[in-house]
């Protein structure tokens, strides 16, 4: 079943590059359908999951390395597979206009997809990085042959970057596979038996390799500065998808590989890991106040919320904090991840809308757009209010649990650290009301003329991501129900049960 | 002792077709020479299948001097896939020309000479087999008679016969040590003699093999003889003489030299850093596709002298050496191949190749990003091979400096695909069509090339 999910656009991206009768509209369909499909599939894998590791799947795979293929899916990864499904599908629907080489663009969008929920599901490193790398591969083709600006650039900076933390990722996870005994890649077994235990030294080069190449990917404070290229010059679906899913898949890594199996070194070190995070959303945020245009500025926020994910889970790591805290700083983790997903998928979306109609996404140049689009604006409003998380919104629900676990860890570090990042807050905060205000109140910009209203698609792609934000914001209880055994079982690997 | 010659079966097949080649060749009226071809192809077909009806036997060797085991199997499999490939690929190079069947059984001979090269077990059998992959390949890499084709052939053949005396120097020390040529009993007694002397028949012994090999210093044939001969010739002389020198290399590693294993880990962990970084470092600005290849293949020899420096440690090098070079020859091929499909050799001339043959362009993406490591591809699956065994051996820096060239080399084969995508043609219209028969075999290396990776435990293991 989990395979069928994982797989499944892959085959259809097969077959729409080869059936040579699936051009235009009806490659778009078909990548409408193969996603729906796919959702449907996440909703019913998420109605019949019953705690544990799920749907799980374990074929050997290259038995001399003890690699298999082995994906299950649990609390943490189920959330992230069902945003992606909801993601990628939302994403087609907006790229239905779209008209350059339409056959290959559906195709690299259902690959991407597979590499994601692969990623999400896998329980093996290698598995793990196979999907990482995949999604980086993917995601250069979709910037250099879709976006625009100084596409090429920014795609090649992209993948070098992200290329080289790969790297990293994977000399850290060849150090896991021979620090564990037997050696293995499987993440149950390690996790079970966690590698290192009587080797401090060892543990914390491995952690540096591992962390370092998901910080890239995150991105963290200092090694952020590919994002804002590549996010300008992708396309709008591509900004959505690189923003929503794929920097997921570092902070993600962080808590499905770094906490559970190097636990002894993730506590030594969750004060570097607090700092990187705490720098990260003040940074991200005072960054993204300077910005001028609209994409860099949604990309530097990114880099902000990211960072209260990160701070989130090192202050879990904290050792001697409150276990119920330090439980609660990982559920708001997670749902971070989800709330981002969503809220920054559809401000990309929203910024699509823009470089559509005026070819630019420069703030001066706009100005009382409410008047020529009020749905339009109506929708940003609503998104920019849940990413600097209004309550009755998700970002709300993340952000406080956060909040309340770093702080409720009562370690004096953590206390500051949340103080700190509180300020991350109001940064936003401001970002976000200065932004709605420039452009869509005031007086009409000289671009204001070409913007006229969302049209269908862009509606039903970015409306539906609002309101499952509006929703976790009201009714977070089953996706928190979802979420909290999960965070549980990390901290119990962190504590030593 | 096993004086069995059935057990070289495969190795007779190849002789044999040669033979009957050459004198069918002579025969035959210039325009049915092509018959050469299917002679040659079935020489290597059976030659296959004997080794995949060969390759369930239990290890052992031939005539005291030649070892009938798995690496042996691999590189006769490899080898025979590879060259049967070229073959294909010369059929539409050298269809009609004069000497049409001499390539063909040049072809064979070389590739006979590669696989003796990877089993031979006695340095006596290592130097003519030397010699036997060596020479063909000269004289096919001035097949053309043109200028630069000559030029690379000299060049070819003097480097060649230097580092060739060399390692007959170096095969009479090693004699001279330890009173034997084969490699048990010389690694038996080599830990007793004195160990500067060791080191230096080392060293000079690899001289040969990195000749072969392509690995520095010897290297420097390698970019111009790419460039220079034709095509096909290219692909030949980049692939397939590698596969026998790093299964012969492995085996020196393994059974001549494991008792003075620190020694000889320390000098070709050295010169693995030397050849992975002067590769990639030479290939950054090529804008001439042949010769980035050229770097590109130097830089991979770098990557496979790893698990070879670690190879008396045991544990994962023989499964990294052999899956690497299996991985490395499929995917290099198909590179080569759409070059020889393209017929074009400057980056420039690559622009706008997605939109003319979407196929190739694809297969050349999965090919570049093969050679990058990316996984699913089996280069990665070696490369992870490549990297566990070098720090499960000891060489933890090795594996670092192996990760910072792989990222290093990204840059370079992404400037090949950029203009593949990304560019208009640049002469519109005088864009000419793609070799079918090329097309075809580079869709192929590119499709094996991710199903062995996909595949790798049922390889992995069966190896």
């Amino acid at each position: 079943m989990l395979s069928v999910v994982v797989f499944l656009p892959l085959a259809v991206a097969a077959v729409v590059l080869a059936v040579p009768a699936l051009r235009g509209r009806a490659a778009l369909g078909a990548w409408i359908a193969a996603a729906s499909a796919d959702l449907v599939l996440v909703a019913i894998m998420w109605i019949g999951y019953r705690g544990g590791l799920g749907y799980e799947t374990r074929l050997r795979w290259i038995p001399t390395l003890n690699a298999g293929y082995h994906v299950g899916v649990d609390g943490l990864s189920l959330p992230l597979m069902a945003l992606t499904a909801v993601l990628y599908l939302l994403c087609a629907i907006y790229s239905l206009r779209e008209t350059t080489r339409v056959r290959a663009y559906a195709a690299l969008f259902l690959f991407l997809e597979t590499a994601s929920l692969g990623l999400f599901a896998a329980q093996d490193l290698l598995l793990f990085f196979v999907f990482f790398d995949l999604s980086i591969v993917g995601m250069y083709f979709v910037i250099a042959g879709w976006g625009h600006g100084e596409r090429a650039r920014s795609a090649l900076k992209f993948f070098l970057y992200t290329f080289v933390g790969s790297l990293a990722l994977l000399l850290g996870f060849i150090g896991l596979y021979l620090g564990g005994e037997p050696h293995t890649f499987d993440l149950v077994d390690l996790t079970r038996k966690p590698p290192f235990a009587a080797a401090p030294g060892a543990a914390a080069l491995v952690l540096l390799a591992v962390a370092a190449g998901l910080a890239v990917k995150t991105p963290t404070f200092p090694v952020h500065t590919w994002l804002p290229p590549a996010h300008t010059d992708a396309p709008a679906a591509g900004s959505a998808i690189l923003a929503g899913i794929l920097l997921k898949m570092g902070t993600y890594g962080f808590a499905r590989v770094a906490m559970p199996v190097l636990p002894g070194a993730w506590q030594r070190y969750a004060w570097v890991v607090v700092a990187v995070g705490l720098v990260s959303v003040l940074y991200g945020a005072l960054v993204a106040l300077a910005q001028e245009n609209l994409k860099r500025l949604i990309a530097y926020t990114s880099v902000n919320h990211m960072g209260y994910i990160v701070l989130a889970l090192g202050a879990a790591g904290a050792a001697g904090g409150a276990t119920g805290a330090r439980e609660l700083a990982v559920t708001g983790a997670v749902t971070q991840m989800v709330s981002h997903g969503l809220v920054t998928g559809a401000l990309f979306l929203l910024s699509g809308v823009f470089w559509d109609r005026a070819r630019a996404y420069d703030l001066g140049r706009y100005g009382g757009v409410a008047e020529r689009a009020p749905v339009f604006a109506r929708l940003t409003a609503v998104a920019a209010f849940a990413s600097l998380g209004l309550p009755g919104l998700s970002g709300f629900i993340a952000e406080f649990q956060i909040f309340a676990g770093v702080i409720g860890t009562g370690l004096t570090g953590a206390v500051v650290a949340g103080a700190l990042a509180v300020l991350g807050i109001l940064i936003t905060a401001a970002l976000f009301l200065r932004l709605l205000h420039r452009v869509f109140l005031g007086r009409p910009g000289e671009l204001t003329p070409l913007v006229s209203d969302v049209r269908g698609h862009e509606l039903g792609a970015i409306a539906p991501l609002l309101v499952l934000s509006v929703l976790v914001g009201v009714v977070p209880r089953p996706l928190l129900a979802l979420i909290e055994p999960a965070s549980a079982a990390i901290v119990s690997f962190l504590t030593g049960r | 002792m096993d004086e069995n010659a059935l057990g070289l079966l495969p190795e007779i097949l190849l002789l044999a077709g040669a033979v009957l080649g050459l004198a069918a060749g002579a025969f035959l009226p210039r325009e049915r020479q092509g018959i050469v071809a299917w002679i040659c192809g079935t020489a290597l077909a059976a030659e296959l299948a004997a080794t995949v009806a060969a390759s369930g036997g239990p290890p052992g060797m031939s005539f005291a001097a030649y070892a009938v085991d798995p690496p042996t199997h691999v590189a006769r499999g490899v080898v025979g896939v590879a060259t049967l490939a070229v073959v294909v690929l010369a059929r539409g190079w050298a269809r009609g020309h004069r000497r049409e069947a001499e390539v063909y059984v040049l072809l064979l001979l070389a590739a006979l000479g590669t696989i003796l090269l990877a089993g031979s077990g006695d340095l006596l059998v290592l130097v003519p087999a030397y010699l036997l992959a060596s020479v063909p390949a000269y004289a096919l890499a001035g097949f053309g008679k043109d200028a630069r084709g000559t030029e690379a052939a000299l060049k070819y053949y003097l480097m060649g016969a230097f580092l060739g005396v060399l390692m007959l120097a170096g095969v009479t020390l090693l004699y001279g040590l330890s009173g034997t040529t084969a490699y048990l009993p010389m690694g038996e007694r080599l830990p007793g003699a004195p160990g500067a002397a060791v080191a230096c028949a080392a060293v000079l012994l690899l001289a040969g093999m990195l000749f072969k090999a392509g690995g520095v210093p010897a290297h420097f044939w390698v970019p111009d003889v790419t460039e220079g001969t034709s095509r096909v010739i290219a692909t030949f002389v980049t692939t397939v003489p590698k596969i026998g020198a790093f299964v012969a290399l492995y085996r020196v590693a393994a059974e001549i030299f494991p008792g003075v294993a620190d020694r000889w880990s320390l000098i070709v962990a050295i010169l693995a850093t030397a050849t992975m970084t002067l590769g990639n470092l030479a290939a950054f600005h090529q804008d001439n596709v042949r010769r980035l290849l050229a770097y590109s293949t130097v830089s991979q020899a770098g990557y496979l002298l790893v698990p070879v420096a670690v190879a008396a440690h045991g544990g994962l090098g023989r499964t990294a050496v052999l899956f690497y070079v299996a991985a490395y020859a499929v995917t290099n091929l198909g590179a080569f191949a759409v070059v020889v499909a393209a017929g074009r050799d400057t980056l420039a001339g690559y622009a706008g190749l997605a939109r003319r043959s979407p196929g190739l362009a694809l297969a050349l993406v999965v090919c570049l990003l093969g050679l990058v490591g990316t996984p699913p591809t089996a280069v990665f699956v070696g490369k992870v091979l490549v990297l566990a065994a070098a720090w499960d051996g000891g060489y933890g820096w090795l594996a670092v400096v192996v990760v910072v060239n792989t990222a290093a080399s990204v840059f370079y084969y992404l400037r090949w695909i950029v203009p593949v995508y990304w560019r208009a043609p640049a002469d519109a219209g005088a864009g000419g069509g793609v070799g079918r028969v090329a097309t075809g075999v580079a869709c192929l290396a590119a499709v094996i090339s991710v199903l062995l990776g996909c595949a790798s435990g049922a390889v992995v293991t069966h190896g």
